[in-house]
């Protein structure tokens, strides 16, 4: 996985509460077998015509957005499927940090498994940094993971909280199933105890 | 005395392979149910990877996305459709993962299938990578969708890396009006909560107007707990639960039936235990319900008027609403039954069972859909679709001009070619509305299998209750 460790970029704002994952990346995209390649059809439906043509009047098709690293957004993000093609488009098109008051839990957790960095943060705050990202190309961040603040444009900083497990992993780029692996001796030995228990959830298993 | 626990807490608890200090755990998972639209690249991980899948037999794949309604014995026409297809059979072929292929008669929806085999039990912790494994929860089993990163991990090692969700109450005390479904109970509960109301927890059904649902109910109200922002909800086991369960293909067989069962019964919440949310709605006061916006808690009874966001005092969610309003080309205070409709889709993970079948039936018997309306029946499984036809239900449904067809998701979220055109209208039996989600530019009302087939007749969205 990509690690996350200092981002500075351009934040774009998408004043809108409630963002699903539908419209992240509509369903007839998820049609794919790979991860990639995705980002061309992020926001797909507020993003473009009918006839492929790009609605002027949508963030990520103004100038200083195009090349957005960190998007600022309503409370709920990323409700209803859960579809990782989602934080896989995001990623594809360069957003690296998603920024609202609240996410939804699937994929908050999908997020941290692309080296996507979620923050949720009060609602005001949040407001604040909405304001700050309609500054257009004055609107540059710095996210230190590590140190788990954010630098606004104008200097000023905000902290933000991340688990312990999650940041350990976002900072050194490690792959989950590695470490599960580890735990190889641990999972044999909860197998055994469930199959002498609840013998009933063994039946389809070889002896 | 040990603390009381909740039925979330038991199937935590005995789930634990391993605890961090800061609380993430290593959780054992019973159960994995595997479509082709998020596992290609879960498998393609464990290829890059040299792994293998650690429990062929706790896992079961079916495709259902992209699997057309019409004739399937001619293949798929759309070559993407068809190559995700493709790879899910190669990929179970080379992995040792059992398959229900397209010309399976058990073949149909992976939240169907699950229930339908005896693959899902009570206790149980069950994945898939789709939200809606939530209708598991049914069965008093712990099931949630993860993504297709997960999927991988619990392909190569039968965990998740996971943190407790909190438990959250909804009960629904005393007895549901006279038509009134488990559909409109849970679209009800949606609209009340909010479609972030659940977020982080996990929902247990309780009341008497739970218990007294059939597991098809059950598993229509614990499907939706993802619209509500949760990621599962649960129904303790009880009799009726293990009636469905019992003689099913992959349920227990005599003699580890009974110690199954004598297990499923330590599993409801203990008397006293704590919930960090409680929700209590008196059952009486549910309407049959539909949605008129663009998010599952955008509800409004079929009695009454689509309200005005001008009330609304946050901005954002005001903002929301308006827009909501205009994509769905309504007007504030006009009659929910003066909405005319051009499609009705019955069908999807929500309400495809059999039950749900014969609900819509009982309203389209005798009668014929609207001019100028199609309505599309899509059995949520082959065994759905044959129990059906040998009740007769099919024709039923093509005398009053239904079209009834294969197994699939199907219109739920137009990844087949079955789908709205822009600005078209439905009344769908699915779970979600949100912009675009059965076609660009679609606009979709959701409600019962009963409303569907009500609407279906009266070409607008109708109170099922006048027709019964």
């Amino acid at each position: 996985m990509q690690k996350f460790t200092v981002l500075t970029g351009v934040a774009a704002p998408l004043p809108m509460v409630n963002v699903d994952t539908d419209r992240i990346i509509p369903a007839r995209f998820l049609k794919t077998i790979k991860r990639t390649g995705l980002g061309k059809s992020l926001f797909n439906d507020i993003r473009y015509e009918p006839d492929g043509k790009e609605k002027p009047d949508f963030v990520l098709n103004q100038a200083p957005y195009r090349k957005a690293q960190i998007l600022i957004a309503g409370e709920n993000f990323g409700c209803g499927s859960s579809r990782e093609h989602a934080p896989w488009a995001l990623s594809d098109f360069g957003i690296r940090c998603v920024i609202a008051p609240s996410f939804a839990d699937i994929f908050f957790n999908n997020c941290f498994k692309n080296g996507v960095l979620p923050v949720r943060l009060p609602h005001a705050v949040v407001n604040q940094l909405m304001e700050d990202a309609k500054r257009g190309a004055n609107a540059t961040f710095t996210i230190d993971l590590d140190k788990q603040v954010i630098v606004r444009p104008d200097g000023q900083t905000v902290a933000f909280d991340v688990e312990p497990f999650r940041k350990h992993c976002l900072l050194n780029g490690l792959d989950d199933i590695g470490l599960t692996l580890e735990k190889r001796s641990s999972i044999d030995s909860f197998e055994g105890k469930q199959r002498t228990g609840q013998p009933w959830l063994y039946a389809g298993a070889k002896a | 005395m040990s603390t009381p626990r909740t039925l979330f807490d038991k199937i935590w608890d005995g789930h634990v392979v391993d605890r961090r200090e800061d609380g993430t755990c290593l959780l054992y998972i019973d159960r994995h149910l595997v479509h082709e639209v998020t596992s290609p690249q879960a498998f393609e991980g464990l290829r890059a990877a040299g792994r293998k899948v650690r429990r062929t037999d706790a896992t079961l794949a079916v495709a259902d996305h992209n699997v057309p309604t019409t004739d399937r014995s001619k293949g798929i026409d759309d070559p993407e459709s068809a190559l995700q297809i493709q790879v899910l059979s190669d990929n179970c072929a080379e992995f040792g993962v059992e398959l229900f292929d397209m010309n399976d008669v058990r073949q149909g929806i992976v939240h169907i299938i699950g229930p339908e085999q005896g693959f899902t039990l009570p206790g149980m912790t069950i994945v898939c990578g789709d939200s809606h494994t939530s209708t598991h929860g049914a069965f008093g089993a712990l099931a949630f969708g993860i993504g297709t990163s997960e999927v991988e991990h619990v392909l190569a090692t039968q965990t998740l890396i996971q943190k407790p969700a909190k438990n959250m109450l909804v009960a629904v005390d005393g007895a549901l009006g006279a038509g009134v479904t488990s559909k409109d109970l849970i679209l009800h509960v949606i609209g009340a909560i909010g479609t972030a109301g659940g977020t982080g927890h996990v929902i247990e059904y309780a009341g008497e107007a739970i218990r007294t649902l059939s597991m098809e109910g059950r598993m229509t109200v614990c499907n939706m707990s993802i619209e509500a922002g949760a990621r599962a909800g649960l129904i303790a086991p009880d009799e009726t639960t293990y009636a469905y369960i019992k003689g099913r293909p992959k349920a227990p067989k005599a003699g580890a039936w009974e110690q199954a069962a004598a297990y499923w019964r330590t599993l409801p919440s203990d008397k006293g235990a704590a919930y960090d949310k409680e929700v209590r709605i008196a059952a009486a006061s549910i309407p049959p319900t539909v949605t008129w916006g663009t998010s599952p808690e955008d509800t409004v009874a079929i009695t009454g008027r689509v309200p005005d966001p001008a009330a609304i005092a946050d901005e954002g969610v005001r903002k929301a609403k308006e827009r909501a309003l205009a994509y769905m080309g309504l007007t504030a205070g006009m009659k929910v039954t003066d909405i005319k409709i051009d499609k009705v889709f019955i069908g999807s993970c929500t309400n495809a069972r059999i039950e749900d079948m014969r609900a819509a039936a009982s309203i389209a018997k005798g009668r014929r859909v609207a001019p100028g309306v199609h309505a599309m029946v899509v059995p949520g499984s082959g065994l759905v679709k044959r129990q059906a036809e040998e009740e007769g239900l099919d024709r039923v449904f093509t005398e009053a001009g239904f079209d009834w067809r294969e197994p699939s998701c199907s219109m739920c979220l137009a990844m087949n070619a079955d789908k709205l055109k822009p600005g078209e209208r439905s009344a769908s039996t699915s779970n979600r509305n949100f912009e675009g989600r059965q076609g660009p530019g679609g606009r979709t009302h959701l409600l019962s299998p009963a409303m569907a087939a009500a609407a279906a007749i009266r070409g607008t969205l109708a109170d099922a209750r006048e027709l019964a």
